[in-house]
């Protein structure tokens, strides 16, 4: 790698590029409808989901998947409970 | 009442929206949950779900399906004096719907009782999204440029507005919380939105 480097969190990765190629990756994310918010400063960009993807696949009814982790580190996946009726619960410290 | 439901094919799945799993780590700690308690410092099932405040629930059926979409319900009435809301009403249609008593709501009013992100609310989530990472790498004040953009682009997402006061130095439970409530409330709008079911 040379130059300054860029950093690009997509899918909620971070990848380290050159500048040019990661303002590339943006750019063309949000040309094809992607947010992406960026920070020339601070060398950096994310590169969310569009509304229309969320949104179809919310209005498909079929629960998205996720993975996370629990106090111990351990990673659940909520597919891995198809065959239970599941309660959800979004909750917070603040 | 997980105990009372959970040998009828039911689990309940709690997701704390925090910034770090030490923030969530003194309720889970004192809950001592015996279903699966996860952290989202990323606000992953934000992104997925729409979610823009807490508490936010959803029914899930046995294939995956969304039966309930966002609504708010407490386990107590700790807050019942502010929300109006009583958790023995979602506790009595849960139990009933665990126990195969009631179907959960139909596929076309699930749909009419979603609420779908905006463009607005997706930029608000890429802005957040890039907050949080700067604020991992130490960019504090990059990372409240960032958090303060996307409490602008979605007015609405608590998750962000309230959520990300712990990283940007301010108590999320004091007075500067309560000055954004009161000009929210003031200009019409809800805190909480609970389904009108």
């Amino acid at each position: 790698m040379t130059g300054t480097k860029f950093t690009v969190i997509d899918g909620g990765r971070a990848v380290d590029l050159d500048e040019a190629e990661g303002v590339a990756r943006a750019t063309t994310a949000g040309a094809s409808g992607r947010p992406v918010a960026i920070d020339r400063e601070e060398h950096a960009a994310y590169l969310g989901v569009s509304a229309a993807d969320r949104a179809r696949v919310l209005s498909s009814l079929e629960a998205p998947d996720f993975t996370l982790p629990d106090l111990d580190g351990r990673l659940h996946t909520l597919s891995a409970y198809r065959g239970k009726k599941v309660l959800l619960v979004a909750y917070a410290s603040w | 009442m997980y105990d009372e439901l959970k040998g009828l094919g039911f689990t309940v799945i709690t997701v704390a929206i925090d910034k770090s799993a030490d923030d969530a780590r003194p309720w889970i700690e004192a809950a001592k949950p015996t279903h699966p308690s996860l952290i989202d410092t990323t606000h992953v099932l934000a992104d997925l779900y729409n979610v823009v405040n807490v508490p936010t629930i959803l029914w899930i059926d046995e294939r995956g399906r969304i039966v309930r979409p966002n609504d708010v319900a407490f386990g107590t009435d700790t807050f019942k004096h502010i929300t109006g809301l009583q958790a023995a009403t979602h506790l009595a249609a849960l139990r009933a719907w665990v126990r195969g008593e009631t179907t959960a709501l139909p596929e076309a009013r699930v749909r009419a009782l979603q609420s779908l992100p905006t463009e607005a609310d997706q930029q608000a989530r890429a802005e957040f999204g890039l907050g949080e990472w700067l604020f991992n790498q130490g960019r504090v004040e990059a990372a409240a440029r960032h958090f303060a953009r996307a409490g602008e682009l979605a007015p609405h997402d608590f998750t962000i507005r309230r959520g990300t006061m712990p990283m940007r130095g301010i108590d999320p439970m004091g007075p500067q919380f309560r000055e954004m409530l009161g000009a929210w409330v003031k200009a019409g709008n809800p805190y909480y939105r609970p389904l009108a079911e």
